[in-house]
């Protein structure tokens, strides 16, 4: 708020102050961020070092972590699982982002759509379908008992656990890359062997050191996503892989113990932040976007090291494409990325369409291929109160989420775009930083407050977790729309005679409707897959959906899942060609 | 190998021979065949969708052609992968990487032929001087001007000597005095390194400013091919006349008179034509007769004559134009005499010219 102040005390004078400035678009969400975000995470830092009883300030909390060789094997175990989510994430990724950037247009969208539907898929059906695939009479199972072969144990291990995570962040490491990946100009490849660089040369000194950032950013956002998981953990692995969300649940909801909870929520937090200033300080886009006035010292001998890996990597990628051009061909060669990438894509999709056969069963197990076919697990769905009562209280709250979302963030990007005051990257991360902080800390810290003020078990203190969380991708894609927004229209229509309203109303909106669709379906699709928030603030009967289904997961896997994964599936779906079928008639 | 002409024509350097390219049931080049001598500086020049860029990518390889040959220094080198191709591109939009400094974008090249160390330094740094950039080598790409990274795009081109330099459209993204500067710098390169270069564009003065020769490209193939003088003062179509500089086009039918002297028949009078002028078109019928503004006179000598009215006068520095209306609703263009005043708006006038003044095309 006082970011607000200062700006409009700059320009001097009473009513230049309270003048109808830009940045003030930005103020109820500012000031909801500070309420319902910041406040509740540093409340609950806060509590990590503070003594239950006294009050007094203690470092007890975090020396039981340290010590306590069970607490610090999770913390590790959380890294490495994040880590290496990451990693994979990656190395499958990049070769299908790269060969989604360069298809024309038309198609690309097409195929974008395969990454999307299981981007925003809810993670319990993907969780789900994957118990259902893994699992012991599963798909896997049931193919190679056919075949009379062994059953490896592919549930509640390592490697589960892997293929759920990879799985769930797959499609966000590749959504991160596209853009970055598709902004490269495909001439400068061009030029380059004009230039005499063979392909493998042209690729890695050119092409690759280009998408860099769009790696770095994809990184970035699956580790940080990662360490927050709990759903995959808790259902594809075993106790080796339970991870510190799963901790911090449990201090929570068994212990009661605020403080512990608080103090692995820091370690979570700060893993967080530290790898995002890692990569601001490495791969900041200082020595990657080839900005030189804002090098370093000592970033010309990194470059130079950087330069000779990648001109290795050339002539390995050349010496490779030797070895192999004579079994593959040419034709196979040129084929190998489409072949490469529609593999990827069945991975992704594929789950989700194994849950359909299973809502249809006769048998009461999760049997594959199911043993006969019957209506009954919907009839147990669409008959059941506490399962209907669930699904309306979702779309309730993601209904009035959708709309409290879009209109603060609205706003805030209207006032960021115009916007030249220095407090302007500041707010922009404000906005942002809810994607950042692990959901399950912004829950615990919100539970924590609406325990004090009486919001425990409301619509409202769901629709206001799910509404912090929802905000930063609601703020991007308006953003985006805004960011190409021509104002000089606005411009346009002031000098016909429009006053600010008007304009805004006219003009200014209509055209950027696109976004505020996409930010309104966004935030909805993010309300109605909430698990963390609604864990804690959802109690009783006051259930929502994802709590109702996770719940029954814990508790007894069923084929009604199944039936309500298929619902589940089918409203997101819809959801997502509407708001595709709108993003491109509003552009 | 190469075909024998009345002349002893210097070294073929690039021969392009049924060159054809297709993108489905449209034509982007018809068979071409295109001869540069060592050393020339050729201009393609042509409208937008004439096929200059199509040929220039097939040069280089960067389109694959559906027919015909390209031979460098007598190699067919029509099935060549770019990179190994011995030719330079200088790209529209320069194509510099902005990852790389200007030095580094420089050494790019030299590089991926296998040249390291102190040698790509010292032709890095000569590179440079020789575009006058020799303080910069260390800036990014973002941090020039537009005129100075269009400098290292062509010092990164003429820095490894390729066989032949093809430069696509190099000034159309600058603004008209720096163009002009770029031109002549262009044309010094050229001098200097004896390079042989093709040359796109869409802009008749750049054209005729710096080319030896200029292909006239339109409708996917070459209109005529000559020097500036030649296309300026000789166009072989109304196209040709049309493109380059200003032309007043008569269209009419080509005549004898009693006398059995040549005359154009058009719908705003009979226009004597000198046997020489006529000499151009073979027998009778469709012609026109190309005459430029300043083969035209405003109350002057000539044995030609229209009348019509003064609707417009254009003042351009060096000299003015007068736009005169004539009966049938057409304009012709009359360079104003020097020393003469302009004509006030809305006077008749007479536009006179000689009978061997113009060009007379089929």
């Amino acid at each position: 708020m006082s970011a607000v102040l200062l700006h409009g005390a700059d320009e001097g004078g009473l009513r230049q102050r309270l003048r109808f400035g830009p940045l003030w678009l930005a103020a109820p969400g500012i000031a909801f961020l500070a309420v319902f975000f910041l406040y509740p995470v540093l409340r609950l830092l806060g509590l990590s070092v503070q003594d239950a009883d006294t009050g007094a300030w203690t470092g007890e909390h975090y020396a039981r972590i340290v010590d306590t060789g069970v607490y610090f094997r999770v913390l590790m175990g959380t890294f490495r699982i994040a880590g290496l989510t990451a990693l994979f994430s990656l190395l499958l990724g990049y070769p299908l982002a790269y060969w989604l950037a360069q298809l024309p247009e038309r198609r690309r969208g097409v195929m974008i759509l395969a990454v999307m539907v299981p981007f925003w898929t809810s993670y319990l059906v993907k969780t789900f379908a994957w118990m259902v695939i893994l699992g012991r009479t599963g798909v896997i199972g049931g193919i190679l008992a056919a075949g009379g072969l062994p059953q490896p144990e592919l549930l509640h291990n390592e490697f589960g656990v892997m293929i759920g995570m990879v799985h769930a962040m797959l499609p966000l490491a590749v959504l991160t890359m596209l853009p970055v990946m598709t902004g490269i100009d495909r001439r400068l490849v061009q030029a380059a062997e004009t230039l005499g660089a063979a392909p493998g040369h042209a690729f890695w000194l050119v092409y690759f050191q280009l998408s860099l950032p769009g790696i770095a950013a994809a990184g970035l956002l699956t580790f940080i996503s990662s360490l927050g998981f709990f759903i995959v953990p808790a259902l594809l692995g075993g106790p080796q892989q339970t991870m510190l969300a799963q901790l911090i649940i449990a201090q929570i909801q068994e212990m009661l113990n605020w403080a512990f909870a608080g103090a692995l929520a820091t370690f979570m937090l700060a893993a967080a932040l530290v790898t995002c200033w890692v990569y601001d300080r490495i791969f900041g886009l200082s020595t990657l976007s080839g900005e030189g006035s804002r090098r370093k010292k000592g970033g010309g001998r990194m470059r130079k090291a950087g330069q000779g890996i990648l001109s290795a990597l050339a002539a390995l990628t050349a010496a490779a494409a030797r070895v192999t051009a004579p079994v593959l061909g040419e034709r196979g060669r040129d084929r190998l990325p489409a072949v490469y990438s529609t593999l990827v894509l069945v991975f992704l999709v594929a789950p989700a369409i194994v849950v359909v056969p299973i809502a249809f069963t006769s048998s009461p197990f999760l049997d594959f291929p199911p043993p006969g076919y019957s209506l009954k697990w919907f009839e147990v769905y669409f008959g059941s109160d506490l399962w209907l009562g669930a699904t309306l209280r979702s779309f309730g709250v993601a209904f009035a989420t959708a709309i409290l979302a879009t209109l603060i963030a609205g706003l805030a990007a209207l006032a960021l775009a115009r916007s030249t005051s220095r407090w302007r990257g500041a707010i922009f991360a404000l906005f942002l930083a809810p994607m950042i902080v692990p959901r399950i800390v912004i829950a615990v810290g919100l539970f924590y407050l609406f325990a004090q003020i009486g919001l425990v078990a409301t619509d409202l203190g769901l629709v206001i977790g799910h509404t912090v969380l929802a905000l930063p991708f609601a703020f991007v894609a308006i953003a985006a729309v805004v960011k190409g927004h021509d104002w000089r229209l606005d411009q346009a229509a002031a000098t016909l005679g429009a006053n600010r309203v008007q304009t805004l109303i006219r003009v200014t909106v209509p055209l950027i409707r696109g976004g505020l669709v996409a930010a309104f379906l966004f935030a909805f699709i993010t309300s109605f897959d909430e698990l963390t928030v609604a864990i804690f603030v959802s109690g009783g009967v006051k259930t929502t959906l994802p709590k109702q289904m996770w719940d029954d997961m814990i508790l007894q896997l069923n084929p009604t899942l199944a039936a309500v994964s298929v619902v589940v599936f089918l409203i997101v779906m819809a959801l997502l060609l509407i708001a595709e079928r709108l993003r491109r008639s509003g552009r | 190998m190469l075909p024998s002409h009345g002349t002893a024509p210097p070294a073929c350097k690039l021969l392009v021979d049924g060159l054809t390219k297709s993108y489905g049931s449209v034509v982007a080049l018809q068979p071409t065949r295109l001869e540069v001598p060592a050393g020339e500086f050729l201009t393609l020049l042509g409208p937008s969708g004439s096929g200059k860029t199509t040929l220039l990518q097939m040069i280089c390889g960067l389109v694959e052609p559906n027919g015909g040959r390209i031979l460098i220094d007598g190699r067919d080198e029509t099935r060549t992968p770019v990179h190994k191709r011995d030719i330079g591109l200088v790209f529209q939009h320069y194509a510099l990487f902005p990852h790389l400094t200007v030095a580094e974008n420089i050494g790019f090249p030299l590089r991926m032929r296998g040249i390291a160390g102190a040698d790509v330094d010292r032709r890095v740094r000569e590179a440079l001087e020789m575009v006058h950039l020799g303080h910069l080598g260390d800036r990014f790409p973002k941090e020039l001007s537009g005129g100075q990274q269009q400098r290292v795009a062509l010092a990164r081109c003429f820095v490894y000597q390729p066989s032949v330099i093809l430069m696509d459209e190099p000034l159309g993204a600058l603004d008209k005095k720096l163009r002009e500067h770029m031109q002549y710098e262009i044309k010094r390169l050229h001098r200097e390194t004896g390079a042989t270069i093709i040359y796109v564009t869409h802009d008749q003065e750049e054209a005729l400013a710096m080319s030896d020769r200029i292909c006239l490209m339109n409708h996917a193939r070459i209109e005529q091919i000559g020097t500036p003088h030649d296309i300026y003062a000789r166009p072989k179509t109304a196209f040709a006349a049309d493109f380059i500089g200003v032309s007043n086009i008569f269209r009419g039918r080509l005549q004898r008179d009693e006398g059995g002297a040549p005359i154009l028949v058009t719908g705003g009078g009979r226009f004597r034509l000198s046997p020489a002028t006529a000499g151009t078109v073979a027998g009778q019928g469709e012609a026109s007769l190309i005459v430029r503004p300043e083969q035209l006179d405003l109350d002057g000598e000539g044995d030609n004559e229209v009348s019509g009215q003064v609707v417009d006068t254009v003042y351009a520095g060096s000299e003015t134009r007068v736009l005169v209306a004539l009966g049938d609703q057409s304009t012709v263009t009359v360079r104003l005499r020097r020393g003469m005043s302009p004509p006030p708006l809305g006077n008749r006038v007479a536009v006179r010219w000689r009978s061997d003044a113009g060009v007379l095309v089929s």
